[in-house]
């Protein structure tokens, strides 16, 4: 037997310390990478879990330095639902349909470069700028006979910062839906738009549903375009046209408070906030998982 | 030839076909009529522009690709490339079949109801009626009657097969053409597939492209060899009835081919 067909031989020193060393620093980047998100979430925990009580999610805040009462912020959890929701509602479908526009009918045209370059840039402007942008032309306007802050303004800043992130990631799904599905529709006698609602579309629902998601995310933690569209209040939703609450700015005005029980209350609504994100995540993927 | 054509009547008709895919010519001067009711195989090489040819009938190659047709192709009579025509119904009227199983992610009976769907509304028991004939037909049924709900991708390779030949005859064309249907299966579900195109001759007329001789002798009424010249532009040698090529051919390339002795 010679040595080269010797199989328990090892390989030689340089290829194995190749392959050690390459593992080892994927694994302890990855370790790296995983240690402030780990952190954050710990932190968070940590803070905000001793004062989740029921009263967070059905009282009103208490007023600054009255102990004597339980506060909550069930009205900030209202806002944030209401607005991501109406947010959602404009950016999806729009989003959806831009989507369909640019993998199916622009495809590499001049009109559809356009328009995916501009998105580009849109997805990244800071999200101060969008708030800034909703600030002039909803809340310095006058609608349904009101002026100001609302939640209206909110969602609309919120849905612009949205629409971009639908956009680009329906259509990489799109892009992704394997040919021979669209050529056994089309062979079907199918046209365009059939095969796309009825196949393209269908297939590519989970990674679209993926994409709403980060964008409802992204959405849902969103400080800056709120401080100037929807700003906050101490009292209940009662309609889209009045300034609304939201967990994002109660966060940021509770977390540089002097009064230490709103700090410890900033924590617990960062809390609810990922609560709120990761069941949203859950909802919809236990949803797009039946079909 | 002489004594075929008298047989019956035209389904699709080639005169002078040329393909290009972009500037590259992949079949020149194609003539060749395909007759109603009858099974024609295509055979030849690979890169011989078998595939291209039936892809030019039902103008599915202009959905992958940049081709393009010059010459006259014919569907009982009517301009395949006129401007006029619409290419929904053109596809309805000539289906497919392709080489790999491609069911859509949906369940069985979805998957044969689909293109009934796309056409019209139907009410629900007709539909199932027409699910079942279909299924019926693509020698389906009895393996998944009780299943219908079931995904179409469960199915194993030969079953989602016949369930794409099952959804292509649901929508009743006139012309199916099959796309090496067998390739990539094995040797039981591919004699299944060749016993149901036994059993479809009747009703429907099929072309099927195959690179497998025995099955063209098996199961063809006419065959037509391609084979590409020496700028590798694929052109058709000979066409005759599959006895007579397997027996007789006039061409001596045929000969070669089909003996075995090149491609």
């Amino acid at each position: 037997m010679t040595l080269e067909q010797q199989l328990t031989r090892p390989l030689s020193l340089d290829r194995r310390i190749f392959s050690y060393f390459m593992s080892a620093i994927a694994v302890l980047f990855t370790g790296l990478a995983l240690l402030p998100l780990l952190s954050v979430l710990f932190e968070i925990l940590r803070q905000g879990l001793p004062n989740l009580k029921w009263e967070v999610f059905t009282n009103l805040p208490a007023p600054a330095g009255d102990t004597s009462v339980v506060g909550g912020f069930a009205n900030a959890i209202q806002g944030t639902v209401l607005m991501v929701s109406m947010a959602a509602l404009f950016s999806v479908p729009f989003g959806i349909a831009i989507a369909v526009y640019l993998s199916e009918i622009g495809k590499s045209g001049a009109i559809a470069q356009t328009v995916r370059f501009v998105l580009s840039i849109l997805s990244a402007v800071p999200s101060i700028v969008v708030g800034v942008f909703a600030y002039a032309v909803i809340v310095l306007s006058t609608i349904f006979g009101y002026r100001g802050f609302s939640a209206l303004a909110g969602s609309f800043a919120l849905a612009v910062i949205m629409l971009p992130i639908v956009v680009l990631s329906t259509e990489e799904a799109l892009k992704l839906v394997p040919k021979h599905q669209r050529l056994a529709s089309a062979a079907l006698g199918a046209n365009s738009m059939q095969t796309v609602f009825k196949i393209v579309l269908k297939a590519a629902l989970p990674s679209i549903t993926t994409g709403v998601l980060l964008a409802i995310a992204r959405a849902s933690g969103e400080t800056a375009p709120l401080i100037f569209t929807a700003l906050f209040s101490q009292t209940w939703v009662e309609q889209i046209l009045n300034p609304t609450p939201s967990l994002s700015v109660m966060i940021y005005n509770y977390s540089s408070s002097a009064f230490p029980e709103q700090t410890q209350m900033a924590w617990t609504a960062s809390l609810v906030l990922l609560g709120l994100v990761t069941i949203t995540n859950l909802l919809s993927r236990l949803i797009t998982q039946k079909r | 030839m002489l004594h075929s054509i008298s047989q019956s009547e035209l389904a699709l008709s080639a005169q002078n076909v040329d393909v290009f895919y972009g500037d590259r010519k992949a079949l020149s001067s194609i003539s060749m009529d395909i007759y109603l009711g009858q099974v024609t195989a295509i055979i030849g090489p690979s890169g011989c522009g078998k595939s291209t040819f039936i892809k030019a009938l039902n103008r599915i190659g202009e959905l992958e690709s940049e081709m393009r047709v010059q010459g006259q192709l014919e569907f009982f009579g009517q301009n395949i490339y006129s401007p006029r025509v619409n290419l929904n119904r053109l596809r309805r009227q000539i289906g497919m079949v392709f080489q790999k199983p491609n069911p859509f992610p949906m369940s069985i009976y979805d998957n044969v109801a689909y293109g009934v769907r796309v056409f019209s509304r139907v009410s629900r028991s007709l539909l199932d009626e027409m699910v079942e004939k279909a299924l019926a037909d693509a020698a389906l049924w009895d393996e998944v009657k009780d299943n219908l709900k079931k995904s179409a991708l469960s199915l194993s390779g030969g079953q989602q097969q016949r369930l794409c030949i099952a959804r292509a005859l649901a929508v009743k064309p006139r012309v199916l053409l099959m796309d090496e249907p067998c390739s990539a299966l094995d040797p039981i579900a591919t004699m299944k597939i060749e016993e149901l195109i036994n059993s479809l001759r009747q009703e429907f007329t099929i072309v099927i492209v195959t690179h497998n001789m025995q099955q063209a002798a098996r199961i063809s009424d006419r065959t037509a060899f391609f084979s590409t010249d020496e700028s590798r532009i694929g052109q058709l040698v000979e066409l005759d009835d599959t006895q007579k090529i397997f027996s007789s051919a006039t061409n001596s390339r045929t000969r070669d081919y089909v003996e075995g002795r090149f491609g």
